[in-house]
């Protein structure tokens, strides 16, 4: 198998194979000696040349980031293969939808559809845990759909607007 | 001894409550909202009561609702743990009424400590030293002027009902007094549904110290050392520790003293705790007194080797102290850290949900005390306090190093958490140093992070790692790779939430 992998926005090319119960590693073409074993979802035991790693995954509704020791690392991977994930590659153009990062209750829409917004601009008012937080535009454009409404339940993930 | 106790809390402390029940043979009830059904306190409990709603008001703060749990399952005593209505007289003289034993002071000692000036009142009559000001709510603006100029400036407005920071201000020069307490006031009777403001010193960046007493219901008090928790954030505690590094025997003995005259005017029984604030020359003034069970409590359980709710227990059920001050002994050193589940890096945003993954730490000098578990889901109702994770050793630096140890193992996936920061303060050249103040977080805060240099190594290892999760968990890669394509279900589904919401109003 051949990933593309891209951690903390540096790019690699990963091969690997699962021959015989043995892994064949080669990371931009160099090889490493590898034993790695999923201890459980989540978790992988890594021993390369010797030193061992416990790496921890963390999914989260939009990344993910691997933990190396204390050292938390954004991590991307797509199957070079796949045309889906070559589309999905976020390229700062087209319209990015704005993802609730946690469950609660919308209780301030701040713009109106179509409003033009700068990046990191509040557009609506979240509410969890007794706490108020703003939710901000990811990019500089023009609020093409909000379907927020003020009062509503909201899960993690669920888009609250579209902003293009 | 009781036979049966109600706790009428839910989380960490109701988990904490239910094991010191089992320890001493007592049966005990949790009470639940719909929400909890599935909290580890009703998991843990030998019975467990529905009491409602998921809003506090419906459930854990109804004392009716609570009060019908407790005739239900034939319990004779209630402990309230802390927050909810474990600071209410009218709970516990409703439970007094009910023949119901509460687990804490008496209704009129918590009377007398629950208004800020009212407690002032009777401090300045046992002679207790307090930040200098008035006693009472102030009249005009007029009055607050003349006071102000007697005590220097500046000078902090407080509501006298109050807390966690509302109905506060602290005020500079006299031009700006007026308009400060007229807007405390205002504050003051929205938060709080009463407008009196007093009017103190300001004490700029104090230590925020406190002391835990214990009084039975024979006379008896005691006290068992300070905690030092001037590490906050916006007035809510963080990490405290114990004992305070400023604090050396002879001052903890005065602090323990006034403690003890505080908790005795107040005829105080059961757990208690003195909040102090001290100045930069270790001058210390009564603040408050907290007629509870603290989230803290366990730093002083650890360095005195006690065990304060088994012993909340006893002196409820009327035993004596089982140990005089002369037995009580500090030994080795605690900290304690709350794991909040908020993110550290988007400005402490709460951040309930699915726990997907919990890896727990353990071993020598390690204390864990919990109210979550994996594949639970934390509610967006209430508090966000997951767990605490204390360390213990025979001095502060292995404290220190064993919880840095123990927090690296500690991994909670799916929702974030407040374990980096911990990380970041117990590496911290000033905590290290214990030159804090109740301003330290904010400091740390402002500063940017050290910024951790990418090691090429461990990102290489990294890349490595999320081929091999790709391979040997194909599931969840698919699920993570395969967005793009599921927009529509989600804009479906939150439209089918919006609906639902505006079918109930």
């Amino acid at each position: 198998m051949t990933y593309d992998v891209t951690i903390e926005g540096k790019n690699y090319r990963l091969e690997l194979n699962h021959p015989e119960g043995r892994w064949e590693c080669r990371l931009d073409g160099r090889a490493i000696e590898i034993d790695a074993i999923l201890a459980r979802r989540d978790v992988l035991s890594i021993i390369i040349a010797g030193k061992a790693y416990e790496i921890k995954r963390e999914r989260a509704v939009t990344d993910m980031h691997l933990w190396v020791g204390s050292v938390r690392y954004a991590a991307q991977v797509r199957d070079p293969r796949s045309l889906r994930s070559r589309a999905s590659a976020d390229d700062g153009k087209g319209p990015r939808k704005l993802i609730a990062p946690m469950p609660g209750k919308v209780v301030r829409v701040l713009v109106k559809e179509n409003a033009e917004v700068d990046a990191g601009q509040g557009l609506l008012v979240l509410e969890a845990m007794k706490m108020q937080n703003e939710i901000k535009s990811p990019k500089k454009g023009v609020v093409r759909k909000m379907v927020a409404t003020e009062g509503a339940s909201v899960s993690a993930g669920d888009v609250l607007a579209v902003v293009e | 001894m009781f036979k049966k106790i109600l706790i009428a809390n839910r989380g960490e402390i109701a988990v904490r409550v239910i094991r010191a029940c089992r320890e001493l043979g007592i049966q005990s009830v949790a009470v639940y909202s719909e929400v909890d059904r599935a909290s580890l306190h009703v998991r843990k409990a030998d019975e467990a009561y529905h009491i409602g709603p998921p809003a506090a008001t419906e459930s854990y703060l109804n004392i009716d609702k609570i009060l019908d749990a407790a005739r239900r399952s034939g319990a004779d005593a209630i402990h309230p743990g802390y927050g909810f209505l474990s600071e209410n007289s009218r709970f516990a003289h409703a439970c007094a009424s009910a023949g119901i034993k509460f687990i804490g002071p008496t209704a009129a000692s918590m009377e007398m400590m629950g208004s800020k000036t009212r407690a002032r009142q009777h401090m300045e009559k046992a002679n207790i030293p307090f930040v200098p000001g008035t006693s009472r709510g102030l009249e005009s603006p007029e009055e607050a002027a003349r006071v102000a100029e007697r005590i220097g400036y500046p000078v902090m407005l407080k509501a006298a009902a109050g807390g966690g920071g509302k109905g506060m201000r602290l005020v500079h020069a006299p031009e700006q007094l007026a308009s400060a307490l007229a807007s405390a006031q205002s504050e003051a009777q929205r938060a709080f549904g009463d407008n009196e403001v007093y009017i103190e010193k300001a004490i700029i960046n104090p230590r925020h110290i406190e002391m835990q007493v214990l009084a039975d219901e024979h006379g008896n008090t005691v006290y068992l050392g300070e905690r030092e928790c001037s590490i906050q954030r916006r007035h809510q505690k963080v990490l405290e520790e114990s004992p305070s590094l400023i604090v050396d025997p002879d001052m903890r003995r005065r602090l323990g003293e006034v403690a003890v005259r505080v908790a005795q005017a107040a005829g105080y029984t059961n757990a208690g705790t003195i909040e102090f604030l001290v100045d930069q020359h270790k001058n210390f003034y009564f603040l408050e007194m907290n007629t509870r069970l603290q989230v803290e409590h366990p730093v002083t359980e650890l360095t005195t080797g006690l065990d304060l709710v088994h012993l909340q227990i006893r002196i409820a059920a009327g035993e004596k102290l089982p140990f005089t001050q002369d037995d009580i002994h500090l030994r080795g050193h605690a900290i304690e850290c709350r794991i909040y589940a908020e993110d550290p890096d988007n400005d402490f945003f709460p951040s309930p949900g699915k726990i997907t993954l919990l890896l727990a730490p353990s071993g020598p000098g390690i204390r864990r005390d919990s109210g979550i578990y994996e594949g639970w889901t934390v509610p967006i109702e209430y508090d966000p306090l997951l767990a605490k994770l204390i360390g213990y050793g025979s001095d502060r630096a292995q404290a220190t190093s064993r919880l840095v140890r123990a927090l690296n193992e500690y991994f909670v996936g799916g929702i974030k958490t407040n374990i980096s920061l911990f990380r970041r303060i117990l590496n911290d050249e000033e905590f290290h140093e214990g030159r804090l103040d109740t301003g330290y977080l904010d400091r740390l805060l402002a500063r940017p992070a050290a910024h951790q240099p990418i090691d090429a190594k461990n990102a290489e290892v990294a890349a490595i790692a999320a081929g091999l999760f790709a391979v040997l968990d194909p599931a969840t890669f698919a699920q993570n790779n395969g967005r793009a394509g599921s927009e529509a279900k989600e804009t479906a589904n939150w439209k089918k939430t919006a609906r639902a919401e505006s079918l109930r109003e």
